[in-house]
């Protein structure tokens, strides 16, 4: 069993094939719906947490792939530069689903649980050292 | 006769820190330390206590003075990288504040402003030892013809680059919520609607005031850990305030004291100094301060041994109340439970997040004794108090407890 949230962009020939519907349907696979957009021309882009058996996920991103939906996973796309951040706090109000919080109350350090991300890029904007990146995102 | 029962002087701990014998902890070790032995025993057992805190404190700028170009310039008027500094302090002087934002910086045209870079990333920038590009206009006189220079420099061409700061070191803050139905963005970060988040500023037990309620031991001419490098309380911070409310410790509920401090970049490091962008609300400077407590007697003991739970403070309305300026609060809480991430207003729990650093906190109170404990950091007694609170009285308050 794997899960896993995932940052898809269909290209603007591509934006009108139901590809969740066939995720779900020929690869047995189950998705969770973050975020969804069109932009104006008409590229789209999806979060999704998709979650299924290791070969069935497997074969269902290779079918993304082979139909020229890029692929993002969240955890490998955003990072905390520790070098910048000395954890101050700014970002935690505004990070909807706890992926960053203070789990240690002695030492008040700020934690990162990339698996929790959804991209919504609130903690970027944040940030007053600008130490958290989120890759390729806009 | 004194009051107390344990008499030490700045000297005396000066000579053991000298013979490395000092004792030396830091604020959250001296709250063990003073419950297991008691405040006369701990006394006698520790010289000093050291404290930190690490946040953004806007009252912060850098004093620069550039030397002479040839042809000589009388500059009125300055930038340091796009940002101005204040020029009119004679001719090659200038002092940038931290909250100077750059030429054409879009401030809040599209809501909330970003302010990417301003004049807390300039102090950063120059302390980290990267270029700076400074532009200075003058008006031409006999002694001083230049109208214009340009130049790159860096902190190690200035001949002076002092940071000299007219309010840091808050003793304690306010708690912020946000009553009304629209998100707010303020210097106390992102603020929900109908109180869904409460903000706090401050590292509690361990800061600086906090440690000597009534400045007792901090005063002008204290040295003090600032930034990395040596710094000096120079003067009550603007808005000192020492006749705030306080509690049976003598802790004031809310702002109260405040530090004018002083010191000398080139000795700064960035891990202890940070440039600071406040999504739609401006540019700061996060600032790291550490000040060493000398326990001269018991009473000293029993000030630097308060802890979190010990110290409230006043929650307020940032959505409607503050920038009406109307007097009113939403109740008190304290730093444990601001910690513990939940505070109650009325019949609702919110989740509470920080803005001062705690974990910079401990690591600024644990340099500071290091440097101490190895009679690289000697203490310095003050040449006069700050403004002093009238609820004072020797032994007034551990009485409470004994």
């Amino acid at each position: 069993m794997i899960s896993k949230k995932i940052i898809l962009r269909f290209p603007k020939e591509n934006s009108n094939k139901p590809f969740t519907s066939t995720l779900s349907r020929q690869y047995n696979l189950t998705f969770n719906i973050m975020s969804a957009e069109i932009f104006p021309r008409q590229e789209g882009r999806l979060i999704i947490e998709l979650s299924g058996d290791d070969r069935d996920f497997e074969q269902g991103i290779d079918y993304l792939k082979e139909n020229g939906v890029s692929i993002q996973f969240i955890e490998e796309s955003i990072t905390i530069d520790y070098n910048k951040c000395y954890h101050c706090g700014f970002c935690l109000p505004v990070c909807p689903t706890n992926a960053l919080l203070i789990e240690d109350r002695n030492t008040m350090k700020v934690e990162l649980h990339k698996e929790e991300c959804i991209a919504c890029g609130y903690c970027v904007k944040v940030c007053p050292v600008k130490a958290i990146e989120l890759s390729e995102f806009a | 006769m004194s009051e107390f029962k344990v008499n030490k002087t700045i000297e005396e701990i000066n000579e053991k820190i000298k013979n490395r014998e000092a004792v030396i902890v830091n604020a959250e070790e001296m709250i063990d330390i003073v419950n297991k032995k008691g405040i006369i025993e701990a006394a006698k057992s520790v010289d000093v206590v050291t404290t930190g805190t690490f946040g953004i404190m806007c009252s912060s700028g850098a004093l620069i003075n550039f030397g002479h170009t040839k042809p000589k310039i009388k500059a009125a008027k300055v930038w340091l990288n796009d940002v101005e500094a204040y020029g009119a302090v004679a001719a090659v002087d200038a002092y940038i504040g931290a909250s100077a934002v750059k030429r054409n910086d879009p401030l809040n045209a599209v809501h909330p402003g970003r302010f990417e870079y301003g004049g807390g990333h300039v102090i950063e920038d120059l302390i980290s030892g990267k270029k700076i590009h400074l532009v200075a206009q003058g008006y031409g006189t006999d002694c001083y013809p230049s109208k214009e220079i340009e130049m790159d420099i860096t902190v190690n061409d200035l001949k002076e680059a002092t940071l000299l700061n007219p309010r840091n070191a808050y003793q304690n803050y306010s708690v912020a919520i946000n009553t009304t139905d629209k998100t707010i963005y303020t210097y106390m970060g992102v603020l929900k609607p109908h109180m869904a988040n409460a903000t706090y500023s401050s590292a509690g037990q361990l800061s600086p005031l906090m440690n000597d309620p009534f400045y007792l031991t901090v005063g002008i001419g204290s040295r003090i850990f600032l930034a990395g490098g040596e710094g000096y309380v120079i003067y009550h911070g603007t808005q000192h305030n020492p006749n705030e409310e306080r509690n049976k410790r003598g802790v004031p509920k809310t702002g109260a004291g405040a530090l004018a401090v002083i010191g000398d970049m080139k000795q700064m490091s960035e891990k202890y100094i940070k440039g600071a962008s406040i999504l739609g609300y401006g540019v700061s400077l996060s600032v790291g301060i550490g000040v060493p407590i000398p326990i001269l007697n018991e009473e000293m003991a029993f000030f630097t041994s308060v802890k979190d739970e010990e110290i409230d403070a006043y929650i307020f309305d940032y959505g409607y109340d503050y920038p009406r300026k109307i007097d009113n609060n939403y109740g008190l809480t304290n730093y444990k439970q601001l910690r513990e991430g939940f505070i109650t207003v009325g019949a609702k729990k919110i989740p509470t997040t920080p803005l001062s650093s705690y974990f910079m906190a401990v690591k600024i109170a644990e340099e500071l004794k290091k440097r101490i404990s190895e009679g690289k950091f000697y203490l310095t007694k003050p040449s006069a108090s700050l403004p002093l609170s009238k609820d004072y009285k020797p032994m007034k308050y551990p009485k409470n407890y004994l």
